[in-house]
């Protein structure tokens, strides 16, 4: 069997996340840069800022010593340069949270800006009611109006071709230079607008009003500009906002509880608001407030760079979940392309006869399969293909419903398709299916090949033996996917034989054979009740309700509006496979932001460490036991946590916008990992980084 | 630490152990309304508390109506107690006559405050007593109002992880329960028989249980000493099977009439875990998965284990300062050196730590010996335990919601790291739950710290109503990190409902009355609705199948997560406090400093 032959190798594309990126930029680009920290100070604003609770805390408490700062200096009091440099820490901690969220916005505005370029001001010939073409702007044009595209015109708007046939350059939209067919009626009639036709001319029918086409929308959402937060993260920033507050009120009694202790001992000062601030600084998750944003805006990057457009950041974080993947047979898990390798005709048929047949319903079967079907019939008997017109024939296409396609010529039937569907239209005609037909084809099947039975009106011919070929290594990545808890399942129109032996081939969990569009959506709904979330991928008008009931559902490009309208993201590439991926973004989403956040919080225990015993150090010296890092003295301990709180943000950054290093395995080994790295290492790492800040203060004198 | 000390804690652990399961699967038996034995006996009873109440057995709750139902519940209880306290003078079983003119002298008259105090105290569970019991209430208040709540507030507590325990186990539904049907089955089936058999228990070796005037004996030297009576066994039961800790007499489980021998003490320490460590068995048994139930018993081990050893280490090596005084402080064949202080030489020292950190485990409150005399550590170790919500363990049904909303709080983290919307038990926890947990984390941590920051500089006019003129800290028995132990530990019990008290502060006056009283409402309700409102949350939403993508929640990992959860979120919140407190202390008496009494402590 050809699949078998496929050698599984595990090339760049069975890694989830592939290494090349479509569109990678380097992270830290210049001009970016500069845009980002431009932006940081504008977004020092607190109107602004008080949406995020911990970083407006942090600005507080820097506009506060700030104050206290200026007072302190009107007063004409010495020794202001560790107030001076605290306040200065604290604004540099807000300015480093901004910086993040400002990176990633850059990156994505960057992406908008490329874009707008594309979108230059067109005209349009809009067709009026009388069939007069008028020439208005594209600005003008709403919904429901046809407008005609000729050779070299931009297509003006979302449509949909109502007459005719052209190439298309779609390379605006995809980044990719080979010109596509676009044509009336079937799922090839979408057209996107600032796309630019070719050849040709076509009708077509605007379905969006101005502002609100494709490539609106796809500039809105790089842009960040229709960015909400998604339920996850809203869920994580009322967990940090608590902990901000439990910090609050931890930091606000220590100093009645300092004032009792002074008095009590009768000795040392209660601790400056300068110090207290600082511990709260140091206490509430700054690192997971600062780069929460930025990590979502982050992600939603990643799926842009791999060229695909997500609708929302929900839709992002919905793959991360995902227990269920539909994927078609064709195109996904097989090359797409079966191949014809076998006439298989029934007793009293000759072979020749059957090829003719099988080829004669071919001749207007665009598919591969139906051309391999008139490659072999012409390579075994030389049977060339004919030129027929549509007067003398008539072409009866493929579809989902009746399974078949054929031609009406010269008072015969010649019909193929699924085994199942060609013998029911036999049996409806009064033909007999000879015995032992049933068997042939399930032989076929049996090998994971796919049978196509041809008929001539009531006459059964015999059988196309069509080989699949399975894609390499999609084993290992199912295996992958499976590690990871998501079932796949293989949707295919194939019969369950066939279906069986691809999937068993294939490695996928679970198939669903002789698929209608309604099996498929029974078959989300039946997953989705049972509490699972479920992803596919779709192209076809008949897609639509299920790609709409999908909690991901990924449209191809090529597809439909109407499946474009449905899903939630749309594959520019229009590769089925990148499901898989879609599916890695997402939960690396999820676990940079779990990464972040243990990280964060398990840092709070070494600046106790640092910041108690400093704070206390005129009235309990005993709790120097407790200054672990041995700090050299009280105002640099307290300066080296409040610096290693500020710099962490910033050297987070680049992890916040690539994303941890994800490797699919399943749930217990991904957290035992994680919580190793980020749990222990949150926990150890600020020691020696703390320690290291104060002898490096210390040799600078400055503290 | 002795062998034989280390032994008592390892054998009492054994047997909690070995009842966990059969006193699980029996509570789940009953709460699920399935047959148990007791029901010859109980059912009918049952049958007619819900016909004379009008209650709908089988008419289930949403969590609205079973939050509603609890605070009416807990609204009535406080009103009821509060009048019988008031009116213990016109009201039977009182031979003392208290309340009326021919109270014995001493006897402390109840005040408004302090009946407001009291009854907040018991129907929150936390038996916090301003009062002592011997000189201030009759046997009536005792049996009639105090006890009664013991069994109520027990069962109300029960009813609420109960509830919660629905929200993980139902599929897409509405309903977690019916409170009153709950509250019920639990007196009835639950505290009641194992109450009973205690208490004839604690009987048989020595506890007392009459109506009798109080004794006036003739000591040996030939002065007069009043020995109070009355029917304490029946109350000691219940005190400890519903983790209430209200004494009889003011000396709690140090008292030879509650507590006379270390038989009775050891059967204690295993009534205040018995109900607890079965819930967790309970919950794995009504979710369909009992290792979930035993992972979170692992963890609470852990923590359990941490504690008692801590706290035995540190009150088995005593007081450097009397040891390099010369006392001997080793263990010896003939004294068990140590820290003695405050201990009964009948329990021992394993036995103190091991009581006083159970009782902190769970929200207790009873005692067997004094803590304010416990060394620095030694003290830190209940402190903790409190300030951590009392989820080793923890009290009867709240120690168990309080730990699932710590498992939520962990697994919403940690779950985010296996990449998928984090989910416990096939729940996905999204932004409600956090929410909800968060909020009753919060409420407690917050009532902790700023009532005893309030308390550490707050003063006082002359002649006010409030409190004694001058700083509110002058209440104290000691002065430095310790007497500030004092106020965080008294504002630390309060609002986690443990109700066991340092000791060491006068606390009978109207600014400790109201402001405890008030912590211990809002630490009681600011967890269980939380609490109610995340069940009626979960049971709504489907149930996720398990697979190999999901957080496993029933393997060390998640017992490690849980323990670092409970132990991260307390110590970072309550760090600085603790190191003004026990931690300072303790560098300071190996500094060879201690902080002195500064009066005479009006109650011990």
């Amino acid at each position: 069997m050809a699949a078998t032959a496929t050698p599984p190798a595990l090339d760049d594309s069975t890694t989830l996340i592939p290494k090349k990126l479509v569109h990678a930029r380097p992270l830290f680009d210049r001009e970016l840069v500069g845009r980002a920290v431009k932006a940081s100070f504008g977004k020092l604003n607190p109107v602004t800022l008080y949406k995020n609770p911990v970083i407006f805390v942090v600005e507080v408490g820097a506009a506060l010593t700030t104050g206290l700062l200026l007072r302190d200096t009107a007063v004409g009091r010495h020794g202001l340069g560790f107030q001076i440099q605290i306040a200065l820490w604290l604004w540099f901690t807000v300015l480093f949270a901004n910086f993040a969220e400002a990176m990633a916005e850059a990156r994505g505005k960057a992406q908008a800006d490329a874009l707008r370029k594309t979108k230059t001001d067109t005209f349009a010939k809009r067709i009026s009611g009388g069939g007069k073409t008028e020439i208005v702007a594209a600005s003008k044009l709403r919904a429901g109006d046809v407008v005609l595209c000729e050779v070299g015109d931009i297509i003006p708007g979302d449509g949909e071709v109502i007459e005719g046939i052209a190439t298309v350059d779609e390379s605006v939209i995809t980044g990719e230079s080979a010109p596509v067919i676009r044509e009336s009626g079937g799922d090839r009639s979408a057209v996107t607008g600032g796309t630019k036709v070719l050849s040709d001319q076509i009708k077509i029918r605007i379905t969006s009003n101005p502002g609100e086409t494709f490539l609106d929308r796809m500039i809105a959402l790089v842009e960040g500009a229709e960015r909400q937060k998604t339920p996850n993260e809203i869920a994580l920033n009322i967990l940090i906002a608590g902990l901000t507050l439990i910090f609050l009120a931890a930091v606000v009694t220590l100093q009645p509880f300092a004032i009792y202790s002074v008095r009590s001992v009768g000795v040392g000062t209660v601790p400056t608001i300068a110090a207290l601030v600082s511990l709260l600084v140091c206490l509430i998750p700054t690192t997971i407030g600062g780069l929460l944003s930025a990590i979502g805006i982050a992600g939603m990057d990643r799926v842009m760079q791999h060229n695909v457009l997500a609708m929302s950041g929900k839709a992002v974080e919905a793959s991360g979940d995902v227990d269920t993947l539909l994927l078609d047979k064709t195109g996904t898990i097989t090359l797409g392309n079966r191949q014809a390798v076998e006439f298989i005709p029934v007793e009293g048929v000759t072979e020749r006869e059957l090829a003719d047949a099988a080829q004669l319903s071919s001749l207007a079967d665009e598919t591969p399969e139906g051309r391999s079907i008139m490659v072999l019939a012409k390579e075994k008997y030389n049977l060339r293909g004919r030129e027929l017109s549509q007067q003398e024939a008539h072409f009866v296409p493929f579809s989902a419903y009746t399974r078949m396609s054929g031609v009406d010529l010269d008072g015969h039937q010649l019909r193929k398709g699924a085994t199942d569907a060609v013998m029911q239209f036999v049996r409806d005609l009064g033909g007999k299916v000879p015995a032992g037909f049933l068997e042939m084809s399930d032989r076929i099947s049996r090998t994971g090949g796919t049978p196509l039975a041809v008929a001539d009106g009531a006459r059964l011919l015999g059988l196309v033996h069509l080989k699949d070929i399975v894609k390499g290594g999609m084993r290992e990545r199912l295996a992958q996917l499976r590690a990871m808890g998501i079932r796949s399942v293989m949707i295919t129109g194939d019969n369950p034989l066939t279906a069986a032996a691809i999937a068993n081939e294939s490695g996928v969990d679970d198939f669903l054979a002789q698929a209608t569009p309604k099996d498929k959506l029974e078959y989300i709904r039946r997953e989705q009740a049972q509490g699972r979330l479920v992803a596919m991928t779709g192209d076809g008008t008949n897609d639509a309700p299920a790609l709409a009931q999908a909690d991901v559902g990924v449209a191809m490009n090529t597809g439909t509006m109407a499946a474009k309208e449905a899903g939630n993201m749309v594959d520019l590439d229009s590769n089925p496979t990148k499901l898989l991926e879609i599916v890695a973004i997402g939960k690396q989403l999820l676990i940079t932001r779990g990464a972040l956040t243990t990280f964060s919080i398990m840092n709070d225990v070494s600046k106790y460490f640092a910041i108690i015993p400093a704070m206390f150090v005129t009235t309990y010296p005993a709790l120097d036991k407790l200054n672990i890092m041995r700090l050299h003295s009280p105002q640099s301990a307290v300066l080296a946590a409040v610096i290693f709180n500020a710099v962490i943000i910033v050297a987070l950054v680049p992890l916040a916008l690539r994303g941890v290093k994800y490797r699919p395995q399943d749930a217990a080994g991904m957290l035992r990992r994680n919580l190793w790295i980020y749990g222990l290492g949150g926990f150890i790492a600020p020691f020696p980084c703390i320690w290291f800040i104060d002898r490096l203060l210390g040799l600078l004198h400055l503290a | 630490m002795t062998p034989i000390g280390i032994l008592q804690i390892v054998v009492y652990f054994i047997v909690v152990l070995a009842i966990t399961k059969p006193m699980g699967a029996f509570m789940a038996r009953v709460f699920q309304g399935e047959r148990t034995f007791l029901h010859p006996l109980m059912r009918p009873l049952e049958r007619l508390i819900y016909r004379l109440t009008g209650v709908n057995e089988d008419g289930e709750q949403r969590w609205t109506q079973y939050a509603a139902s609890l605070i009416a519940f807990s609204l009535a209880s406080f009103l009821f107690v509060y009048a019988i306290e008031r009116l213990q003078g016109i009201l039977p079983f009182n031979p003392m006559h208290f309340g009326t003119k021919a109270a014995p002298p001493g006897a402390a008259p109840v005040t408004p405050d302090l009946a407001y105090n009291t009854a907040a105290s018991f129907l929150t569970n936390t038996n916090w007593q301003a009062y002592s019991g011997e000189m201030t209430f009759s046997y009536f208040v005792q049996m009639a109002a105090l006890a009664v709540q013991n069994f109520v507030s027990a069962a109300a507590g029960i009813a609420v992880a109960v509830a919660l325990i629905r929200g993980f186990a139902r599929h897409q539904a509405r309903a977690i329960g019916n409170f009153w049907v709950d509250l019920t089955r639990c007196t009835l089936y639950i505290l009641l028989p194992i109450s009973f058999v205690a208490a004839l228990i604690f009987c048989s070796r020595g506890a007392i249980q009459n109506f009798h005037a109080y004794t006036q004996v003739k000591t040996l030297e030939g002065s007069t000493q009043t020995i109070p009576q009355g029917p304490v066994a029946s109350q000691e039961a219940i005190k400890l099977l519903g983790t209430n800790g209200g004494g009889f007499f003011n000396a709690n489980s140090a008292h030879p009439f509650e507590n006379p021998t270390p038989l009775t003490d050891f059967i204690q320490v295993i009534l205040i875990f018995l109900i607890p460590a079965g819930l967790t068995y309970t919950f794995g048994r009504m979710v369909g998965d009992t290792r979930q139930g035993w992972a979170i018993f692992a963890a609470m081990t852990i923590l359990f284990a941490a504690g008692v050893f801590v706290c035995y280490h540190y009150e088995a090596a005593g007081n450097p300062i009397l040891a390099k005084l010369g006392v001997e402080s080793k263990y010896t064949g003939s004294q068990p050196g140590g820290n003695m202080e405050g201990k009964e030489t009948r329990f021992g020292i394993a036995q103190s730590a091991l009581f006083a950190t159970v009782t902190t485990d769970a929200s207790c409150g009873a005692v067997n010996s004094m803590h304010d005399s416990y060394t620095p550590i030694g003290g830190l170790v209940p402190l903790f335990n409190m300030e951590t919500d009392e989820v080793i363990f923890g009290g009867v049904g709240s120690g168990f919601y309080g730990m699932l909303l710590y498992a939520i709080v962990g697994v919403f983290i940690a779950g985010l790291m296996v990449g998928r919307t984090p989910e416990y038990l096939g729940k996905k926890l999204q932004q409600k739950e956090v929410k909800m947990a968060m909020l009753a984390i919060l409420a407690t941590a917050f009532v902790i710290l700023v009532f005893a920051g309030i308390t550490s500089v707050i003063p006082f006019a002359k002649n006010g109503y409030w409190n004694p003129p001058g700083p509110a800290t002058a209440n104290l028995n000691n002065s430095g990190p310790h007497g500030f132990s004092e106020i965080l530990y008294a504002y630390s019990s309060a609002p986690e409902n443990n109700g066991s008290a340092f000791a060491g502060i006068s606390v009978d006056t109207p600014w400790y009355n109201l402001t405890l009283g008030l912590a211990m409402l809002i630490g009681r309700f600011a967890f269980m609705i939380p609490a109610l409102v995340i069940a009626g949350c979960l049971a709504e939403k489907k149930k996720v199948p398990i697979s190999s993508g999901t957080l496993p929640t029933h393997d060390a990992l998640f017992v490690g997560l849980l323990v670092g959860t409970v132990i991260v979120v307390g110590a970072l919140t309550f760090f600085p406090a603790l190191a003004l407190g026990p931690l300072v202390e303790h560098f300071l008496m190996h500094g060879g400093k201690l902080f002195t009494m500064l009066i005479f402590p009006r109650w011990s």
